[in-house]
């Protein structure tokens, strides 16, 4: 009972991963390209917080090489990105796991920055450092999308549990 | 609100212990940057990855071709005919142009031939169309569905019907990566058709718009020249259009600046061409300002060949001594 239970639900996040990777690449019109939210990411810091034995380091390292292959980017650079966010957030999980949902929010507006931060200093790294204001862009529109994502989260889960 | 899942037991003392495994991973993930960017030991990794998303990209492909399909299936009596008046049309002044082009082809071969120089014109091409994927809003990169299995190469030039696309950087087994003209790490070496002042047109990040960074105030460009391809470089086959001026300001005592226009359409297109043609033998006399190797993407030494093609010349390139 619980092995089959524990099987659908990787076989939930494996599903996430993929939509998120695929709204990741989907094409958007060019005004709403550059807002385009971190979905991907987003998923996998509400797995941590669900169930953190579950989506592991390896799960988000996993989801970031394949955006980099998507992407077309230096391999290894959204992978970093997605782990350290992956990492800090298992460090946070018993606090946010606390937070109301607003303060939550907070916290991955900053999660959301310092992966952000991440990529652009690797860019800047590997000579393709583009400044503009606009990259900073999904931060803000990823972290007002949290609750939306914990509310579709919750339903998804608690269906499937 | 999140709330803990039943699967969830303590951290500690199960699996490897999360800080090592993190640092084992970042170690890994900065070893891969290293080895994809410095030395570029891994493209058969990258192979083997993309061929792992590759469904993922014909997944987010598939609903826009299938549209365009549908569309084109049940498209209705009178747009169809609508087109096709059009075409026809177009098709007349085509075949216009084409009496007179015959002739000047047959005298362009003619003149070649006292040259002794027949290269440098596209002898094969292949159509490839653009997957409907985003890569990054702030590079200008499309993917194509033809691959290594089809003879792509990096490096290899791209056009579209309307002028010089791009070239590609990353060749996977079953599609590749482009980078536009208009990005900001490529550079092309152009030509004015007019008075055939040669320059360097370089991508701004802008989809209008080229930069032509290296042109003197005295330099005879004016708005609405036709910037053509050189092929010094032997990237692009020479002759093809690039771009066409639209603005020049004269200020400042060195050099000008210069803003083309792509006239391929590089946010339209849905398919274009990839060519193969023999290189130019790099005899021309004014090689000096962009050296062959310098845009020989086989290095692609920086991430493209651009950056090594905009660096070379500290002295501006022979512009404005006509």
């Amino acid at each position: 009972m619980r092995q089959q239970s524990m099987f659908a639900r990787r076989l939930l996040y494996w599903l996430s991963m993929a939509a998120g990777l695929v709204l990741a690449i989907i094409p958007l019109p060019a005004w709403l390209d550059p807002v385009r939210p971190d979905l991907a990411l987003l998923a996998m810091i509400y797995f941590i917080l669900t169930s953190p034995r579950i989506a592991g380091l390896g799960y988000a390292w996993l989801s970031g090489l394949f955006l980099d292959v998507l992407r077309g980017m230096v391999l290894g650079q959204h992978a970093l990105g997605f782990l350290l966010v992956g990492y800090v957030t298992h460090k946070l999980q018993l606090q946010m796991r606390m937070f109301p949902i607003l303060q939550q929010a907070a916290i991955v507006l900053l999660l959301l920055a310092l992966y952000h931060f991440v990529i652009f200093w690797i860019d800047g790294l590997t000579g393709h450092g583009y400044t503009a204001w606009g990259r900073w862009l999904p931060v803000f529109s990823g972290a007002l999308l949290w609750p939306l994502v914990v509310a579709l989260g919750d339903s998804l889960t608690r269906r499937s549990a | 609100m999140v709330e803990l899942a039943h699967d969830s037991r303590p951290i500690i003392g199960r699996g490897p212990p999360l800080t090592a495994y993190f640092l084992t991973l970042a170690a890994m993930s900065i070893g891969l940057m290293v080895a994809d960017q410095r030395y570029h030991q891994i493209d058969q990794v990258r192979a083997w990855l993309s061929a792992v998303v590759h469904p993922v990209q014909r997944a987010v492909d598939f609903p826009f071709r299938a549209t365009d399909w549908v569309t084109g299936s049940f498209a209705d009596r009178g747009r169809l005919r609508q087109e096709k008046l059009e075409l026809t049309a177009r098709l007349r002044l085509a075949n216009l142009q084409l009496q007179r082009f015959a002739a000047l082809e047959e005298e362009n071969r003619r003149l070649r031939d006292m040259r002794a120089n027949t290269a440098g014109v596209a002898e094969k091409a292949l159509v490839a169309s653009i997957l409907n994927v985003d890569l990054d809003p702030f590079r200008h990169r499309v993917l194509l569905d033809k691959g290594a299995v089809d003879g792509v190469f990096r490096g290899q030039a791209v056009l579209d019907g309307e002028g010089i696309f791009g070239q590609i950087t990353k060749v996977n087994a079953a599609t590749s990566e482009v980078i536009l003209i208009s990005d900001a790490e490529h550079a092309i070496p152009v030509q004015s058709n007019r008075s055939g002042v040669r320059t360097i047109a370089v991508g701004t990040g802008d989809i209008n718009k080229l930069s032509l960074p290296f042109v003197t105030v005295e330099s005879d460009l004016q708005p609405g020249d036709l910037l053509i391809s050189t092929g010094l470089g032997g990237v692009f086959p020479p002759g093809y259009p690039v771009a066409q001026v639209t603005r020049i300001k004269r200020a400042g005592s060195m050099f000008a600046t210069v803003d083309a226009r792509p006239t391929a359409g590089l946010d339209r297109a849905r398919e274009v061409l990839l060519v193969w043609f023999t290189a130019p033998p790099a005899s021309e006399p004014a090689a000096a300002a962009s050296p062959p190797e310098a845009s020989a993407p086989g290095s692609a030494g920086s991430a493209t060949p651009a950056a090594t093609q905009s660096t070379p010349p500290p002295a501006p390139p022979e512009s404005g001594g006509e």
